[in-house]
């Protein structure tokens, strides 16, 4: 009986979302951009009249990433960010409550090949995940993902050898770097005016040294993301027994 | 009947690349659903993950695709796997 409600619902959501909701939207990739909000925010030019932006040679636009998504993520909705960092430090609290209840500790069983590739792939793994933040204003990636690759190799660390464990180290680290964030947004208050406003020359689109505030914020989230999962992972697998 | 046949015979490769790994995804979660061990469930999970990856990159959509591989694939499901084996740890005893 419980199946058959569920195939019901199941079928009356799947007939509004495919027979009612799917035909109202435009066909996949044609929509008319010019007439929408995200034009100006691929064209970088919300503020001042459109030009064409040009990989490597335009200069001095009012925001300088090359990568469209952290363009918008970072600079024309930082404030959203920052509540996303908020939201998962809260999420981290909570695992961290509800792991304060002691309980047997997870132990796994050691084995050589797993430890001695772990010493050879995880500074690897630590130097991806630094790439992937670092060049998060100009190719696909940025903070979040970076950090869950650096704590993904601490997870690695945590299967290969049975007494590692995460020290207070992660969470000044993530302190330090969530209150950075706020910090730069504080600075671009006091020199621009606006709250995380980008207060740097945003430079030529397409090299490193570019975007102004963007790679710094997405470096403060990198280690704070990083810090922050990992001593997470970790904290769940501690237990006052052996 | 000529309705479907032209349906089927209308589709480009990228398409069929679509409707293979979206019925594989509604497999792998029916299984996540109906598996009788919580441990299959997670690991179903995470394939599920996978696979969403591999729309995500064909939809052009690198930086979800990274995540999604990152979090969705990796992070979560060890976080839950360790839940798990606390819950049996405190189980057991």
């Amino acid at each position: 009986m419980r199946r058959i409600w569920a195939l019901l619902i199941t079928a009356v959501f799947v007939y509004f979302l495919i027979g009612i909701y799917l035909p109202t939207l435009p066909e996949f990739g044609n929509i008319d951009m010019f007439r929408r909000v995200s034009f100006d925010y691929i064209s970088k030019s919300t503020t001042r009249e459109y030009q064409p932006v040009e990989f490597k040679h335009s200069k001095g636009l009012e925001e300088g990433s090359a990568n469209v998504v952290t363009s918008i993520v970072v600079n024309y909705r930082s404030f959203d960010t920052l509540g996303e960092v908020t939201v998962l430090f809260t999420a981290a609290l909570g695992v961290g409550i509800l792991a304060s209840i002691r309980k047997r500790r997870v132990e796994f069983e050691e084995h050589r090949v797993l430890s001695v590739a772990t010493g050879i792939v995880f500074p690897l793994i630590l130097l991806f995940g630094a790439y992937i933040f670092i060049h998060g204003h100009l190719t696909p990636g940025g903070g979040f993902p970076g950090g869950t690759v650096i704590a993904l190799g601490v997870l690695l660390l945590m299967l290969a050898k049975n007494e590692f464990k995460v020290t207070d180290v992660a969470k000044y680290t993530e302190q330090i770097a969530g209150s950075g964030y706020v910090l730069v947004g504080l600075i671009g208050m006091a020199i621009a005016g606006v709250f995380l406003a980008n207060f740097f020359p945003t430079g030529i689109v397409g090299e490193l040294f570019s975007a102004g505030v963007v790679p710094i914020v997405y470096t403060l989230i990198g280690f704070k993301v990083g810090a922050e999962l990992s001593s997470l992972v970790s904290e769940l697998r501690e237990g006052d027994r052996a | 009947m000529t309705n479907i046949f032209e349906f089927f015979s209308n589709l480009q490769l990228i398409d069929w690349v679509f409707y293979f790994v979206g019925g594989l995804m509604i497999v792998f979660s029916l299984f996540a659903v109906e598996a009788k061990k919580v441990f299959d469930s997670i690991l179903a999970l995470s394939a599920l993950s996978l696979l969403s990856v591999l729309l995500f990159i064909v939809l052009k959509a690198p930086d979800v695709a990274i995540t999604e591989a990152a979090v969705g694939s990796g992070l979560a499901s060890a976080v839950m796997i360790f839940a798990l084996f606390r819950i049996k740890a405190g189980e057991k005893k």
